[in-house]
């Protein structure tokens, strides 16, 4: 039986991985690869890697920090962060990657996410989708470059135009939940869940594993990622990379209940 | 020796990885000689179906590789779309397969799968070994496997059956037919189960 996955989110910056709040204030949390090296003896269903640095500096991706990493994930592996062409991410996956994520590039250029399925195949094709509240009527919509560009776009509007295209996942990340640990934005999942047949995972807001129960129960089978969840500890958030086992999963989330 | 092909199918990285913490020696094989001298091939798998066979029918690989797998029996693994390719064809592209095993790529039909997500089948799930196989020897089937795809194998002789797998429905997940061998999962990315898939399959 497919069972929905548990996914730790790790942020990049300046070489070192961080953990922001609202996407901002970021505080160093640790080495890339020490943390990758944890994750897989903890055996993680998968991992995001975002490099926020990328398309804030107007550059591609860090190729060795990906070669780096891919080395030692034996766990799937979604790399995101300054992707704009096809050849950048055919030499992802060549790398050792799964999944190549997109954020303003395809926000932007459509066709490049087709372009992109046609060589690595749709189902490696991820969109990350960083989202919060705008104006007085409190619509939400994508941003891009950290949260700080506005797209215009909507996030319903875009995800039906998503649906349509045909991408592998989209990752809906709450701007204003992230690092908050208060919970999962359960009311706009549903809203996407409506419009969108795929893959989702959902970022931004996770504090506790009841946190991940809670979006589990509602949607069974779901992408449930988080970044403070899986690398802090206690209320003072000491830096500890943590992750539930096999056997917490089962227990905790009935996995093989039918 | 095994020998991993470079078809353009990307993540040739993830298993070398292992192969490297197993211990076990292997060479890479991106042209028809470097292919010519493999006692043992896998074919990788991260890609879409035209884009790899096009570079299998341009690399002169293709000719090797039938050679070796039909006539030499030297033992085979695909994964993934490296399953798909020894398909007859597929729904995803135009260009025929390998034809190695009787079978065609089919679309995963979204109007069968009720609940949403749909397609791709994405995460980890569990697989039935249905005719018993060193390849899994000590694989925990509960555990399963990462599986990333939206196509399958509707497979005509039901004796190519390895192990099933239940997404809507029971589908195909992993074939067999002599010397060949093939599973739609990762193994390369599926932790301790995956590493013993691969270990198997270097001891078979």
């Amino acid at each position: 039986m497919l069972r929905p996955r548990i996914i730790p989110s790790l942020l990049v910056h300046k070489k070192g991985l961080v953990k922001t709040e609202e996407f901002k204030q970021s505080k160093y949390v640790g080495d890339p690869i020490n943390a990758v090296k944890i994750f897989n003896e903890k055996e993680v269903d998968e991992l995001i890697v975002l490099d926020i640095d990328a398309t804030i500096e107007n550059r591609g991706p860090d190729f060795k920090m990906i070669k780096n990493l891919a080395v030692e994930c034996r766990m799937p592996f979604c790399y995101g962060g300054g992707v704009t062409t096809v050849d950048e991410a055919k030499k992802i996956v060549q790398l050792g990657a799964e999944k190549v994520a997109f954020s303003s590039a395809a926000i932007n250029n459509l066709s490049l996410l087709k372009q992109v399925g046609a060589v690595i195949g749709v189902q490696s094709v991820v969109v990350v989708l960083d989202y919060k509240k705008k104006g007085i009527f409190g619509k939400l919509e994508i941003f891009t470059h950290n949260g700080n560009k506005a797209t215009g776009k909507g996030l319903f509007d875009f995800v039906k135009v998503l649906d349509g295209i045909g991408v592998g996942e989209i990752v809906l990340n709450s701007i204003e939940r992230d690092g908050k640990m208060k919970g999962y934005d359960i009311t706009t999942v549903e809203k996407v869940r409506d419009v969108f047949q795929g893959p989702i995972t959902v970022l931004g807001g996770a504090g506790k594993l009841e946190d991940i129960k809670t979006l589990i129960n509602k949607f069974k089978i779901i992408g449930a990622a988080a970044g403070s969840l899986f690398v802090f500890k206690g209320k003072y958030k000491a830096v500890l990379i943590n992750y539930p086992t096999f056997e917490e999963k089962k227990f905790f989330f009935n996995f093989y209940e039918k | 020796m095994i020998t991993i092909v470079d078809y353009g199918s990307g993540n040739i990285n993830a298993i070398t990885n292992i192969y490297k913490l197993l211990k076990t020696p292997f060479s890479i094989a991106s042209t028809a000689s470097e292919l010519e001298s493999a006692e043992k091939i896998i074919l990788p798998g991260v890609g879409s179906f035209d884009y790899c066979m096009s570079k299998l029918n341009n690399s002169g690989l293709k000719e090797v590789l039938n050679k070796k797998v039909l006539k030499d029996k030297v033992p085979v693994l695909g994964i993934c779309i490296g399953l798909h390719i020894m398909a007859l064809d597929s729904e995803e592209g135009v260009l025929p397969g390998l034809g190695w095993i009787e079978g065609n790529i089919k679309k995963f039909d979204e109007s069968k799968l009720l609940e949403k997500p749909k397609i791709p089948h994405m995460g980890w799930n569990s697989i039935k070994v249905e005719s018993v196989h060193e390849l899994f020897k000590e694989v925990n089937q509960t555990q399963g496997f990462y599986f990333i795809h939206s196509y399958y194998i509707d497979i005509i002789n039901k004796k190519n059956i390895m192990t099933t797998t239940d997404y809507g429905g029971n589908f195909v997940s992993g074939i067999t037919s002599s010397n060949i061998y093939a599973v739609q999962f990762h193994p390369e990315k599926s932790h301790t189960n995956g590493m013993k898939l691969l270990k198997n399959f270097s001891d078979l």
